[in-house]
C-alpha cells in the first residue's frame, strides 16, 4: 500500500503520508488511504460500477485536497464506497484538472467492516510536493 | 512532553504564552489546565492556540480548554471572542461538524428497573436509530422541506410532533439560531445531508444510557434542580451533529475564505486551515448565515434522535414517554460561533464568540438560560468516553474570563490508529460487558479506537474546570448501555 497512517499529528482524526512515482499515482494511493480509512478491508468494496470525478484547482495540494472532497461528497450523497482506477492529472495556465474514474459500490452494512466516517479533509498541515523522484503527500482527515 | 519555556503560570489553573511567542500573535494565548493535564497536552496544543491569537479582530486571549487536544486550525477546546465590527469568522475555529453537541434526557426509571431489559433496549435503540459510514434517517424529507428544517431547526421538529414544546426551552438559543439563510448553502450541501435528519454518525457519537448513582452526586441542590432525584435514576445521553450536511458547509467556505482572504483582504495566516474572512464582508455574512442553517440541522438532528429514543423507551417499557418522565436536561452546541454580550475591559459588548470543541457555560442569573436554571446556572453536559463516564455540571459565574466557556469532552491522548492497536473491538466489547456496560456497534475498529485509554482521565478534566471556576460538578454519570456508529 503506497501510504501509512500517522500516529504523531492531529490526534483525535487521521493523519496519513502516501506517496508515489507520479502525481496520479500519488492521488490515486491518497483515495486509497481515505478508503481505508473508512472500511478495515477496502478489498471488500467491490468494483461493481462505474465514476467519474473531474475536479480543478490552482495548486496540486488544493487539487488533492478538492478530489478528496469529492469523494467525502459521493461517500454521503450517493452512499458510494470508491476505489481509484485511472487519475489523470493536467496543467494548463496555471491551473491543475483531475480527470479520475473509480469503481466501486453502495455501502452495505452486512459486507463492509466500517471503521469511521469521515467528514471532511481538512488544510491542516496539508502539502504535496516531489522529493528525490518520488510525490508524497500528508493529509489530515476529520473523523 | 516539555512545554513551551515561555509558558508562564498566571493563576493556579491559567497559563499563558506572551505575544512574543510567535510571529502575529495580537493577544496572548491561555491555556486553562491543571499541571497534571498540562504536562499531557500534545505541542499542537501550544502552537494551535499560539495561532488563533494571531486572527484579526480578536479580544483579550486565545483560551484553550482543559480537554484541549490537537486539532486542525484551532485546537480542540480552542475559544476565541472577536470584536464583529473589525474582526474575522473562521470556519476553523468551528469546526467540520457544526453545532455537534451532547443533550442530556431524564426517565424516572431506576438501574434496577432498566438493567433486566438493558440488552433489548439498547439493541431496539440500536435498530431505530440509524449510526455509521452513510448512515440515513428515517425522516422523508423533501430537499425543499429540508430548507424549512435549515431556517427553524427544532420548531420544524417540533411543528412536525418529533418535538415536546418544553424540548425547545431547554436547548441552547432554544433549539434555532435566528437569521439562518438556506440560500446561502449549496445544493452539494443540501444534497450530502437531506436525508440525514436522526441519524447518530460514527467516529466518537454515540447514544448512552447512563445511571447516576448516589455516591456520584457532588451537588445534591443542583442535580435535584437538574430532576435528578431518585437514587440510581437512569438517564439518556448523547453526542451528535449536523451531519454531512454541516461538514459540506464548512467545506464550502473554508474554500471560499481561502480565495479571498489574503487576495482580497490582505490576511496572512500561519495556517491554511484558520482561513478566515472579516465578520461584516459579504463572504463573512454569507458563512455566519450558512454555519447558522448547520446549526439549526444539528438541533433538528437530536431533536428526531430524542423522539425515537422516547418512542423506543415507550415499546419496551410499555408506558408513554410521558409517564416515563423522558424530559430533557438541556442541549448544548460545542461547535459554533455566536454573538454574544461579554464583558471586555470594563465594558459590555457584542462579542463573536466562537467554540471550537467547547461549551457554552452561561453562570447563575444570566439572561438566555431557561427559567428553572437561573438560580443554579447552565447545565453543562461533558461526555467522557464509554467506559468511563460522563458528567453534569453547572455554569459558574468564573467562567465570565473564557466568555462563559468551559469544557466539551474528556479529551484524546491517544491517537484513533494507535488504539487499535492496543485493542480489538471485539475485546473491549467484551471487557465492557463483563463490567456491566452492554455495547452495539456496526465498527470493530471504530469501537477500538473509542477505548477509555485514549482519552484524558474525565474527572481530573472536570475537577479542572471547577478548579478554574469555569463550571462546577454536578453529578458523575456511569454507563450501563451505549450505542455507537
Amino acid at each position: 500500500m503506497p501510504f501509512r497512517f500517522l500516529d504523531d499529528i492531529a490526534t483525535a482524526d487521521v493523519a496519513f503520508e502516501a506517496w508515489g512515482k507520479t502525481r496520479e499515482e500519488l492521488f490515486a494511493a491518497g483515495a486509497d488511504a481515505l478508503l481505508s480509512t473508512m472500511v478495515h478491508d477496502p478489498e471488500a468494496v467491490e468494483r461493481r460500477e462505474e465514476t467519474v470525478v473531474t475536479v480543478e484547482d490552482t495548486a496540486l495540494d488544493l487539487l488533492l485536497f478538492s478530489f478528496l472532497q469529492e469523494l467525502v461528497f459521493l461517500k454521503d450523497a450517493r452512499r458510494r464506497l470508491l476505489h481509484p482506477e485511472k487519475v489523470r492529472i493536467a496543467e494548463e495556465g496555471g491551473r491543475f484538472r483531475l480527470e479520475s474514474v473509480l469503481r466501486g459500490e453502495k455501502i452495505d452494512r452486512q459486507r463492509h467492516p466500517l471503521v469511521v466516517d469521515v467528514k471532511a479533509a481538512t488544510l491542516h498541515r496539508l502539502r504535496v510536493a516531489c522529493e528525490s523522484g518520488i510525490w508524497r503527500a500528508v493529509v489530515v482527515l476529520d473523523v | 512532553m516539555s512545554l513551551p519555556p515561555q509558558l508562564r503560570k498566571v493563576a493556579p489553573t491559567v497559563w499563558e504564552l506572551p505575544v512574543s511567542y510567535k510571529d502575529g500573535m495580537l493577544v496572548p494565548a491561555r491555556i486553562i489546565a491543571t499541571e497534571g493535564l498540562l504536562a499531557g497536552m500534545e505541542a499542537g496544543v501550544f502552537e494551535q492556540t499560539a495561532n488563533v491569537a494571531c486572527l484579526p479582530g480578536i479580544l483579550k486571549y486565545a483560551y484553550c480548554m482543559p480537554d484541549g487536544h490537537w486539532g486542525y486550525g484551532f485546537p480542540i477546546g480552542g475559544v476565541a471572542a472577536m470584536d464583529p465590527a473589525c474582526g474575522v469568522i473562521s470556519p476553523g475555529g468551528i469546526g467540520f461538524d457544526i453545532n455537534c453537541g451532547m443533550r442530556l434526557v431524564l426517565t424516572t426509571l431506576t438501574e434496577e428497573e432498566v438493567r433486566p431489559r438493558l440488552h433489548q433496549l439498547v439493541d431496539l435503540m440500536f435498530a431505530r436509530i440509524p449510526a455509521g459510514v452513510g448512515c440515513t434517517g428515517f425522516v422523508h424529507c423533501s430537499r425543499s422541506e429540508f430548507r424549512q428544517v435549515l431556517e427553524k431547526g427544532s420548531h420544524w421538529c417540533r411543528e412536525k410532533g418529533y418535538a415536546w414544546p418544553e424540548d425547545l426551552d431547554m436547548t441552547e438559543e432554544g433549539g434555532c439560531f435566528g437569521g439562518a439563510d438556506p440560500d446561502a448553502v449549496s445544493d452539494k450541501a443540501i444534497e450530502r445531508g437531506f436525508d440525514q435528519i436522526g441519524t447518530l454518525g460514527s467516529g466518537n457519537h454515540y447514544c448512552e444510557i447512563q445511571v447516576a448513582r448516589p455516591e456520584n452526586i457532588f451537588d445534591a441542590a443542583t442535580a435535584r434542580a437538574f430532576g435528578i432525584t431518585i437514587p440510581n435514576q437512569v438517564v439518556i445521553m448523547f453526542h451528535c451533529g449536523s451531519r454531512g450536511f454541516g461538514h459540506q458547509v464548512a467545506t464550502d467556505y473554508l474554500q471560499s475564505f481561502l480565495r479571498v482572504m489574503t487576495a482580497k483582504y490582505g490576511i496572512k495566516l500561519p495556517d491554511r486551515e484558520l482561513a478566515c474572512a472579516p465578520f461584516r464582508s459579504p463572504e463573512g455574512q454569507a458563512y455566519f448565515a450558512a454555519m447558522k442553517c448547520a446549526v439549526n440541522m444539528g438541533f433538528a438532528n437530536r431533536q428526531v434522535i430524542l423522539h425515537r429514543l422516547r418512542e423506543v423507551f415507550s415499546q419496551v417499557f410499555h408506558r408513554s414517554p410521558e409517564e416515563l418522565g423522558m424530559r430533557m436536561v438541556y442541549d448544548v452546541a460545542h461547535n459554533t460561533a455566536k454573538l454574544e454580550r461579554h464583558l471586555v475591559d470594563g465594558t459590555m459588548r457584542e462579542v463573536l464568540v466562537h467554540r471550537k470543541g467547547a461549551t457554552r457555560a452561561f453562570g447563575p442569573g444570566m439572561a438566555g438560560i431557561p427559567d428553572c436554571y437561573r438560580e443554579t446556572g447552565q447545565p453543562v453536559i461533558i461526555g467522557g468516553s464509554m467506559e468511563t463516564g460522563s458528567y453534569l455540571l453547572a455554569g459558574e459565574a468564573g467562567a465570565a474570563a473564557t466568555f462563559f466557556t468551559t469544557a466539551h469532552g474528556s479529551g484524546r491522548t491517544m491517537s484513533r490508529h494507535q488504539a487499535k492497536k492496543m485493542v480489538t473491538g471485539q475485546k473491549l466489547l467484551g471487557e465492557m460487558e463483563q463490567r456491566g456496560i452492554y455495547v452495539r456497534t456496526d465498527s470493530w475498529g471504530g469501537l477500538a479506537e473509542e477505548a477509555g485509554f485514549a482519552y484524558k482521565d474525565i474527572d481530573l478534566v472536570t475537577a479542572a474546570t471547577e478548579e478554574a471556576g469555569l463550571s462546577r460538578r454536578v453529578v458523575k454519570l456511569v454507563p450501563m448501555g451505549n450505542i455507537k456508529g
